[in-house]
């Protein structure tokens, strides 16, 4: 049985992959795809903690990160659409102007 | 012995979606990914996060990403104007993400040696999804409510934005 600090540095291991996603990738749908590993490593830790503190908090807020994630998806997606249909790029250099 | 199995799966998979440069395969890798954080969930005695993770995560949130991935139809990163170097060896993305590792790998040394605890959990856990529903609407009452507004309001921005050529947009270019 694993005890919480294996948890905890597997959830810091998969925010890191996530977070270098975000500097490293050059394409939209694959930063967003990285924020949502940062978002799970981070429901991961909530779960753990939960667990070794006898609680359900963890588990109700994790519900909640949820929701803000499917939100964010599609709001991101709906940007990322409109970009493309402006650019026809997924390039996130190909906006550096605020206007089109 | 399955906590390593499935963070292995989770660890490698996660890499593989920020390795790859067709986003489907980033995508599908990525439910594979979910797949084993949801087997973490079951060991860690909570079966309710483990199965949304499944049906919510990688049932609609991914599936709309690969609706969108499939509708833009541009798999792959523009390799014309970026690609002479890896991406993983430019220097400013690198420096930083060395950075930002090390400063998440001293934090995470500093919360454990501050917890100081090793061995299994002590405390007895809380499983029952009826236990968390009677939490959910009582003590967390109102942020539940206002999820609900969230997923409108992200509903109506989602066909605001997406929508093509809308009449304001075309009445403000013509301002």
């Amino acid at each position: 049985m694993p005890a919480l600090s294996q948890y905890l540095v597997l959830s810091a291991l998969l925010f890191s992959i996530g977070a270098a996603g975000v500097f490293v990738r050059r394409n939209l749908i694959t930063i967003l795809l990285s924020i949502e590993i940062m978002l799970n490593a981070v429901n991961l830790t909530f779960v753990a903690f939960g667990r070794a503190l006898g609680s359900a908090d963890g588990q109700i807020i994790v519900f909640f990160v949820m929701t803000v994630a499917a939100a964010e998806a599609a709001v991101g997606l709906a940007i990322v659409i409109a970009l493309f249909r402006h650019r026809e790029s997924l390039n996130p250099d190909a906006f550096t102007t605020l206007r089109w | 012995m399955m906590f390593y199995l499935f963070a292995a799966v989770a660890v490698v998979a996660s890499l593989l979606v920020i390795g790859q440069r067709n986003p489907i395969y980033s995508v599908l890798l990525l439910i594979a990914s979910f797949g084993a954080l949801s087997g973490l969930y079951v060991l860690l005695d909570a079966p309710f996060v483990a199965v949304i993770q499944i049906v919510v995560y990688a049932g609609a949130i991914m599936v709309l990403f690969l609706f969108v991935v499939m509708l833009l139809n541009a798999p792959h990163e523009d390799t014309e104007q970026d690609e002479r170097v890896h991406p993983l060896i430019r220097r400013g993305a690198m420096r930083f993400g060395a950075v930002l590792a090390v400063a998440l790998i001293v934090e995470l040394w500093w919360a454990l040696m501050k917890a100081g605890e090793t061995g299994e959990f002590g405390n007895a856990s809380v499983s029952s999804v009826a236990a968390i529903g009677q939490l959910l609407f009582t003590d967390y009452a109102f942020p539940f409510e206002v999820t609900s507004i969230l997923i409108l309001v992200a509903l109506v921005g989602a066909v605001v934005l997406a929508r093509r050529d809308p009449a304001g947009a075309a009445a403000l270019r013509r301002r």
